[in-house]
C-alpha cells in the first residue's frame, strides 16, 4: 500500500488590501491545514460549493502556488515549489475549462510536443509516435494535430487537455472540474474515458467537482470541503448514503434527485461568512440544526473511526442532541 | 468620497515629483553649461560667472534640481531672460488663454463626440451612421494646423464672416461677443481631432454594451427602446468613455499648440515654441512643469467622477 | 494567415486604403529615380507660379522651387520618419509592457509608476522639453515622438500580458517544463502580437501627424531639407496671397493619414476574432420576422400560450443555422412545463423567440406562431410586444451579475420594472420593490434595496431577478436556466422559492433545463428537445419512468444519480449534428443503435405512444408506428 501524495498540515493563505505604510487590512485563510494521504491507484473525490478554497487546493497541489505552512510529499519526496517543471513528470493538472487552458494561437502538435521536448527530452521521431501513441489511447483522430484550439468542441478540447497531461507521463492527476463545462452526454464519454485511463495507467487522480453525483460515481473516497477546511471524508459509497457532517448532509439533501419532493432543507439564510470576518468556531454553526455550545467557543477537527471523518462536536450518529 | 479624493491627491503628489524630475534630466541634456545655456546670446564671462553665482549653477546637479524645485514650491519659477520678466508671471498670463482656447474645445468635443458616437450606434449600419462615420474618418486624418489655415482661408479670407487671427480686436474692446467670435474657428479647429477620437470610441463602447445581458434583460422588462440606449447604455458605456475623454483632454492640450500658431492667440503653446527657439530654458522648464501639473490636477478630477460613475470602484 | 488578408480585403475601405498607401508608398521609394526637378534649387524670379503651370504641374513655393519636386521627396521623408518612429516605440514600448506585465510585483510597480508620469505629460509638452534639450532637427523629433508614444504602447501592452498572463494555458506551459524566456516568447508573446499589431494600426497615423506637427513648428527638419510639415510651416506665411503653397502638403497628408487610418481599421476589424463569426452588430429592439405564411392556431383553447410550428434561424455569412425547426408547444395556466436539452438543442431560442428577444442580426423568425391573449406574438407591432414584455410574460435568466445593470441599485431596478407599464410615483415604486423584496425572502429588505449587484452573492442575485420578473404579477415566467450557475445548496433554496410563489399566485413557469432532477421536483410536464425540435412530450413522472425517445432513455442513463454508487456510466456516443448541416430523417439516427433504413430519409412527424407525442418510427416500449407512405 504505498503512498501516492500525502499532504502535512498543508494551508494558504492570502494578504489582503495592502497598503503602502500600515499593516495589510486583513487575511484570508483560503485552506485551512489539511493533513491528508491519497493511495497509489485510488481516485479522492473532492466535493465543495463556492468559496470553500478548491481550487487554491488544487493548485498548491501541483506547486503553482507556495502553501503558507505544511508540506506536499509526492512518491515520498517533498515538492519544491520553486521549479513546477520538476514535478510535471510526477503530478499534472487537468483544467475546468479546456478551451482557455489550451494556448488559442498553437496547433495541438505545438500543444502536444512541448511537454516532450521539456520535461521528457524527446528528439523529434521519438515525440512523433509517443504523440500517436497517446492519441490513439484517447481516441483522438491525427488530423487534428494541425488545427487550432477553437476548432473543437468542449469535449474534444477536454480529450486534448487529457493527451496533454498523459504527455506528461505523471501518475498523479488532478482533475479540477474536467467535466463542469461540458454537455451531460459528452461528460459521460469524457468520464469512461478517465476511468479506462486510470486502469490501463494504474494512475491516482484527484477528482475535484461541485457535482455531487459525478464525484460519488467514480471515486473510491470523498472529502467534503467547506470555507477551507474539510468537514468530512470518508468512502463514496457511504460519506452522501449516511454522513456524518451536518453540511455533508445538506448537500446531500439539496441535490435534485428524481423522486424525491421539492423541499428546502434550509429554512434561514444560505449566506457563507465573510473570509474577512471569520466566526469564532466552527465555520458552519450559523447555519447548523446542530449546533450546540462547543461549536461557538472550539474549531472542530476531524475525528471518528478511521474509515470515516468529521469535523464536527456533534456529528449525526452521535447521541448528542442539540 | 472625500477620502478616495484625499487618496487621489495624496497619491498625485509623487506624480508631480516626478514630473519635475522628468523636466529636469531632459534640460539637463542642453549642451553646455547651464548658465551659457540659459544666457544664451548674452553669454559673455561676467555674465556667466554672475549667473552661476545667483542661481548657483555651478553646483553639481542633484544640488540644482532641489534648488530649483525648492524655488519653485515658494512660487518663484525663475526668471526669463528673453522677455525679461518672471517666468510664473508669463505663463499665468498665458494659460489663462489657453484655457478658454483647449476649454472650449474640449467641452465641443466631449458633447458631441458622445453624442454623435451614440447616435451612431443605434443607427448601425443606418444613414447616419454611415454619415458620421465618414465625417470622423476625415476628422481624424486632418492635421488641425490644416484644418486651421483652411478655415482662415474659407471664412476669414473669402467670405469674411470672422476675423484672421488673434484673441481679441486689436481695436475696440475686449468684450464677450468680439472674443467669442475670434474663438469660434480655432475652437472647432481644435476641436475636430478629439471630437473624431471620441465619437469613435463611443460608437464602440456603446456598440459593445448593447451586446450585454443586461440590455436584454431591459428589453425584457419591457423598458421602451429609447431608453434602453440613453439610460441603460450609454450610462455603462461612459465607463469606458470618460477615461478616454480624460486622454484627449491631453491631447487638446497638446493641439492648442498647433492651434496658437495658425491663429496667433497668445496662449502658453506659443509662448513655448517661442521659448524654445530663442533657448529661454527657465521659461521652457516652468511652462511644462506647471501646464502638466495642471493636466494630472484635472485627471485627478476624471477618475473622480468616474468613481461617482461606477460603484465597483471602491472609495 | 491566409485567412486574415481574405477578411481584410473583403472590407472595400481598408483594401482602398491599402491600394492608395501602396501607391504613395511605392512613389515615395521610386522618387530618385523619377524625372522630378531638384526640390532644392530656389529661382526666386520663378517664385509663387500657380499650378498646372508650364514645367511646373503643382507650381513653386516661396524660394522658386518646384512644389511636386518637394511633394515628392517631402513625403518620403514623412514616412520614413514616421514609420521609424512608429516601429520603435511599438518595439520598445512592447518590450516594456510585456516584461513588466509578465513578471508582475514590484519590477510591474515600478514600471508602471514610471509610465504613469510620463503619461502624465499632454504628449506636446514632452515632445517639445525633448526637442528643446536636444536642439531642433529631423532626427531630434523623431526621437521626441517616438519617446513620448513609448508609455502608450507600455501601458497597453502591459494591460493584455497581465491578463494573458493569469490564463490557465500559461499554467499548463510552466507545468510542461518551459522556463521564462521560452513562455514569453513562445506561449505570450503570439498572444500579444495581434494587439501591438492594432495598437501600431491607430499610432502610425499619428505619430506621421505629430511628426509633421514638430516641423510645422519648425522643430523638426530643418532647411533645405524638408518633410511636409515644414512645407507647410513654411507656406503659412503665404497662405493668404498664394494658398496652393499650403494646399498641396496639406492635402498630401490627409490623404496619407486617411489611407493609413482605413488600412488600420480594416487591420483591426480583421484581427478581432467576434468579427470571424459576424456578432458584432448590436441586437435590435426585436426578433426580425420573415415568414412566408401564418399557421392555424392550436386546438387547445385552454392554453395560455400556444406555440406553433415556432422556427428560428441564425444567418451568419453564408450559412443558416436552424436553431429551431418547428415546434410546437401549449402551456396551460398554472402548469409548470419544463424544457430540456443540451447545448445546441435550441430551448434557450424557443424561449427567446416567445417574446421577439433573440439577438437580430443574426437571429430570424423565419415561421410559425406564438398566440397569447388571442393575438400572434410574432409579428405583433412593437409597441404590443413591449407592453406585454415584463408585465405579461417576464423573463428569468442564467447569470444574475450579467443580466442585472451593474451600475443601478437593485431597488431602482425593481422600481423601472414597475414603472414602465404602470405610471406610479416613484416612491409607490419604490415601496413596491421593498415589498417584492420581502416575497422573495431577502432578509432587510429596506436596506437590501440600496445594494448594487456586485454586492450581493449569486444566490441574492437570482432572488432579485425574479423578484423583478414577479414585479408586474405576469401570467408566464419564462426560466432560462436559472439555477445552472448556483451552488447545489443555494440552488434547493430557489427551486423551493420558486415551486411555492408558482402555487400562490397561480402562474405558469416555462422552465429551460438540462438537469433531470430538477425537471423531476419543479416540473408537471416537461418537453425533450434534440437539434431545434422536440422529441417527446408529456407528464414528467411518466417521460423520466417510462422514456418513449430513444434520445430520452439514453440521456436519462448517462446521467449519474445520486445513490447510485460508484459506476461505468451509459455513454452515448457521438456529438449531436451541427444545426446547420441537418441530416435528413431523424436528427439522432446516427447515434441510435435502433435506426433503420427508413429513419434516415423524411420528415419525422410527433405520433403518439403511450398517450405522448413522440418523434419517433421505433419508440422504446411500444408497438413499432408504420411510416405513412
Amino acid at each position: 500500500m504505498t503512498l501516492a501524495l500525502r499532504l502535512d498540515n498543508l494551508s494558504k493563505s492570502f494578504v489582503v488590501g495592502k497598503r503602502l505604510f500600515g499593516a495589510p487590512k486583513g487575511i484570508v485563510r483560503a485552506v485551512h491545514p489539511v493533513t491528508l494521504d491519497v493511495e497509489k491507484g485510488e481516485t479522492l473525490g473532492i466535493v465543495g460549493e463556492s468559496g470553500c478554497g478548491k481550487s487554491t487546493f488544487a493548485r498548491l497541489l501541483v506547486g503553482l502556488i507556495e502553501p503558507t505552512t505544511g508540506s506536499i510529499e509526492i512518491d515520498g519526496q517533498p515538492l519544491n515549489n520553486a521549479d513546477p517543471a520538476a514535478f510535471g513528470k510526477k503530478i499534472q493538472y487537468v483544467f475546468q475549462d479546456p478551451v482557455s487552458s489550451i494556448n488559442p494561437r498553437k496547433t495541438i502538435r505545438q500543444i502536444m510536443v512541448a511537454p516532450l521536448k521539456h520535461l521528457h527530452g524527446m528528439d523529434s521521431a521519438a515525440r512523433t509516435q509517443r504523440i500517436s501513441e497517446i492519441f490513439a489511447t484517447v481516441s483522438l483522430r491525427e488530423e487534428f494535430l494541425d488545427r487550432y484550439p477553437h476548432e473543437f468542441s468542449g469535449g474534444q478540447a477536454q480529450r486534448i487537455g487529457i493527451a496533454r497531461v498523459l504527455a506528461a507521463e505523471a501518475e498523479i492527476l488532478i482533475l479540477d472540474e474536467p467535466v463542469s463545462a461540458l454537455d451531460v452526454s459528452v461528460q459521460a464519454q469524457v468520464l469512461n474515458l478517465l476511468a479506462d485511463l486510470k486502469n490501463k495507467l494504474n494512475l491516482t487522480y484527484l477528482f475535484i467537482s461541485h457535482d455531487l453525483a459525478v464525484v460519488e460515481a467514480v471515486s473510491d473516497r470523498i472529502a467534503v470541503l467547506y470555507f477551507g477546511s474539510v468537514v468530512e471524508i470518508g468512502r463514496a459509497d457511504d460519506v452522501f448514503r449516511a454522513p456524518r457532517h451536518p453540511y455533508t448532509k445538506l448537500l446531500a439533501d439539496s441535490a435534485p434527485v428524481v423522486g424525491r419532493p421539492l423541499t428546502a432543507p434550509e429554512g434561514k439564510e444560505t449566506e457563507l461568512p465573510d473570509p474577512l470576518n471569520p466566526p469564532a468556531g466552527c465555520a458552519f454553526r450559523a447555519r447548523c440544526p446542530r449546533a450546540i455550545d462547543r461549536c461557538i467557543k472550539e474549531v472542530p477537527d476531524l475525528n471518528g473511526d478511521n474509515v470515516q471523518l468529521a469535523a464536527c462536536f456533534n456529528p449525526l450518529d452521535s447521541l448528542v442532541h442539540a | 468620497m472625500t477620502g478616495y479624493i484625499l487618496k487621489r491627491l495624496l497619491s498625485a503628489i509623487p506624480v508631480l515629483f516626478g514630473i519635475t524630475l522628468i523636466v529636469f534630466l531632459i534640460m539637463a541634456l542642453v549642451p553646455g553649461d547651464p548658465a551659457t545655456a540659459i544666457l544664451g546670446s548674452y553669454a559673455t564671462p561676467e555674465n556667466v560667472a554672475k549667473l552661476n553665482k545667483e542661481l548657483g549653477l555651478d553646483a553639481p546637479m542633484w544640488q540644482r534640481y532641489f534648488i530649483w524645485l525648492g524655488n519653485m514650491l515658494q512660487g518663484d519659477f525663475g526668471q526669463s531672460f528673453a522677455l525679461n520678466r518672471p517666468v510664473l508671471d508669463e505663463i499665468l498670463e498665458r494659460f489663462s488663454a489657453t484655457l478658454i482656447l483647449a476649454g472650449t474645445a474640449f467641452i465641443l468635443c466631449a458633447v458631441f463626440g458622445v453624442a454623435a458616437g451614440v447616435i451612431s450606434a443605434a443607427n448601425q449600419y443606418g444613414a447616419a451612421d454611415k454619415a458620421i462615420t465618414f465625417v470622423v474618418l476625415l476628422g481624424i486624418s486632418i492635421p488641425s494646423f490644416f484644418l486651421g489655415m483652411m478655415m482662415v482661408l474659407l471664412f476669414a479670407v473669402n467670405l469674411r464672416w470672422l476675423p484672421v487671427s488673434g484673441m481679441v480686436a486689436i481695436y475696440g474692446g475686449s468684450d464677450l461677443p468680439d472674443i467669442l467670435k475670434h474663438l469660434i474657428m480655432p475652437a472647432l479647429a481644435l476641436a475636430v481631432v478629439a471630437t473624431g477620437v471620441v465619437a469613435r470610441l463611443s460608437r464602440s463602447a456603446m456598440l459593445e454594451v448593447l451586446r450585454q445581458d443586461f440590455i436584454r434583460t431591459a428589453r425584457a422588462k419591457g423598458v421602451h427602446e429609447g431608453q434602453v440606449i440613453w439610460r441603460h447604455a450609454l450610462r455603462a458605456a461612459m465607463v469606458s468613455i470618460i477615461p478616454v475623454l480624460g486622454i484627449q483632454a491631453g491631447f487638446v492640450l497638446s493641439g492648442a499648440v498647433y492651434i496658437e500658431m495658425v491663429f496667433q492667440w497668445p496662449g502658453v503653446g506659443r509662448m513655448l515654441i517661442d521659448a524654445i527657439l530663442k533657448r529661454d530654458i527657465l521659461l521652457v522648464q516652468g511652462g511644462v512643469v506647471f501646464v502638466a501639473a495642471c493636466y494630472v490636477l484635472f485627471n485627478i478630477i476624471v477618475d473622480v467622477a468616474q468613481s461617482m460613475l461606477d460603484p465597483r470602484i471602491k472609495t | 494567415m491566409r485567412s486574415f488578408f481574405k477578411l481584410l480585403f473583403r472590407n472595400r475601405l481598408a483594401a482602398a486604403g491599402a491600394v492608395v498607401m501602396a501607391v504613395v508608398a511605392l512613389l515615395a521609394l521610386a522618387t530618385p529615380f523619377l524625372p522630378l526637378q531638384d526640390p532644392d534649387i530656389t529661382k526666386t524670379a520663378d517664385r509663387f507660379i500657380r499650378p498646372f503651370s508650364e514645367g511646373h504641374l503643382l507650381g513653386t513655393d516661396h524660394l522658386g522651387r518646384d512644389l511636386l519636386s518637394r511633394l515628392m521627396w517631402g513625403t518620403r521623408l514623412s514616412l520614413a520618419v514616421g514609420f521609424a518612429a512608429a516601429i520603435a516605440a511599438a518595439f520598445i514600448g512592447s518590450a516594456i509592457g510585456i516584461v513588466a506585465g509578465y513578471f508582475g510585483g514590484r519590477s510591474d510597480n515600478i514600471i508602471m509608476r514610471i509610465v504613469d508620469m510620463l503619461m502624465a505629460f499632454p504628449y506636446i509638452l514632452l515632445a517639445l522639453a525633448i526637442v528643446a534639450a536636444l536642439g531642433p532637427g529631423l532626427m531630434n523629433a523623431l526621437i521626441a515622438v517616438a519617446a513620448v508614444n513609448v508609455p502608450f504602447f507600455a501601458r497597453n501592452i502591459r494591460g493584455i500580458t497581465v491578463g494573458i498572463v493569469h490564463k490557465e494555458f500559461i499554467d499548463a506551459a510552466k507545468l510542461a517544463g518551459l522556463g521564462h524566456a521560452k513562455t514569453i516568447l513562445s506561449e505570450v508573446l503570439p498572444n500579444v502580437m495581434p494587439v501591438i499589431i492594432i495598437a501600431m494600426s491607430t499610432t502610425i497615423g499619428w505619430m506621421i501627424l505629430e511628426t509633421a506637427g514638430l516641423s510645422f513648428l519648425g522643430l523638426g527638419s530643418q532647411p533645405p531639407q524638408a518633410d511636409l510639415g515644414s512645407m507647410l510651416g513654411e507656406a503659412r506665411s503665404a497662405l493668404i496671397g498664394n494658398p496652393h503653397t499650403s494646399l498641396v502638403p496639406g492635402f498630401m497628408i490627409l490623404v496619407i493619414v486617411m489611407a493609413i487610418n482605413l488600412l488600420g481599421d480594416g487591420v483591426r476589424d480583421a484581427l478581432d476574432p467576434r468579427l470571424k463569426s459576424g456578432a458584432l452588430s448590436r441586437p435590435m429592439a426585436a426578433t426580425l420576422v420573415d415568414r412566408n405564411r401564418v399557421p392555424a392556431p392550436s386546438a387547445n383553447t385552454n392554453a395560455i400560450l400556444s406555440i406553433n410550428n415556432l422556427q428560428t434561424q441564425f444567418h451568419v455569412k453564408d450559412r443558416v443555422y436552424k436553431a429551431v425547426g418547428g415546434i410546437d408547444l401549449d402551456i396551460n395556466p398554472g402548469e409548470c412545463l419544463g424544457i430540456i436539452g443540451e447545448s445546441g438543442s435550441g430551448k434557450s431560442v424557443t424561449a427567446l423567440s416567445i417574446m421577439g428577444l433573440v439577438a437580430s442580426p443574426p437571429g430570424i423568425i423565419t415561421g410559425g406562431s406564438v398566440m397569447y391573449d388571442r393575438k400572434d406574438l410574432v409579428g405583433a407591432p412593437y409597441k404590443t410586444l413591449r407592453s406585454y414584455r415584463g408585465d405579461k410574460i417576464a423573463y428569468i435568466f442564467q447569470d444574475p451579475l450579467a443580466t442585472l445593470h451593474p451600475l443601478y441599485k437593485v431597488g431602482d431596478q425593481l422600481a423601472e420594472a414597475i414603472r414602465c407599464h404602470h405610471d406610479v410615483p416613484k416612491s409607490e415604486a419604490w415601496a413596491s420593490a421593498v415589498h417584492l423584496l420581502k416575497s422573495v425572502r431577502i432578509p432587510n429588505a429596506e436596506s437590501r434595496a440600496e445594494s448594487f449587484p456586485h454586492e450581493l452573492s449569486g444566490g441574492m442575485r437570482q432572488r432579485i431577478s425574479i423578484a423583478m420578473a414577479l414585479a408586474n404579477d405576469p401570467d408566464i415566467i419564462i426560466a432560462d436556466e436559472p439555477t445552472t450557475a448556483l451552488d447545489v445548496t443555494v440552488q434547493a433554496q430557489i427551486l423551493a422559492l420558486l415551486n411555492d410563489l408558482r402555487r400562490e399566485r397561480g402562474l405558469a413557469i416555462i422552465f429551460i433545463t438540462h438537469d433531470f432532477g430538477v425537471v423531476a421536483q419543479l416540473c408537471d410536464r416537461v418537453a425533450v428537445m434534440y437539434a431545434g425540435r422536440i422529441v417527446e412530450t408529456g407528464e414528467t413522472g411518466n417521460v423520466l419512468a417510462d422514456p418513449a425517445h430513444p434520445y430520452t432513455k439514453r440521456l436519462i442513463a448517462c446521467v449519474p444519480e445520486l445513490g447510485g454508487g460508484r459506476r461505468k456510466l451509459a455513454a452515448i456516443p457521438g456529438l449531436p449534428p451541427a444545426v446547420d448541416k441537418l441530416p435528413d430523417g431523424c436528427a439522432f439516427a446516427d447515434r441510435c443503435d435502433k435506426r433503420r433504413a427508413e429513419c434516415r430519409s423524411g420528415d419525422i412527424q410527433l405520433r403518439l405512444s403511450l398517450g405522448r407525442p413522440v418523434r419517433c418510427l421505433y419508440p422504446e416500449n411500444a408497438p413499432a408506428v408504420r411510416k405513412s407512405a
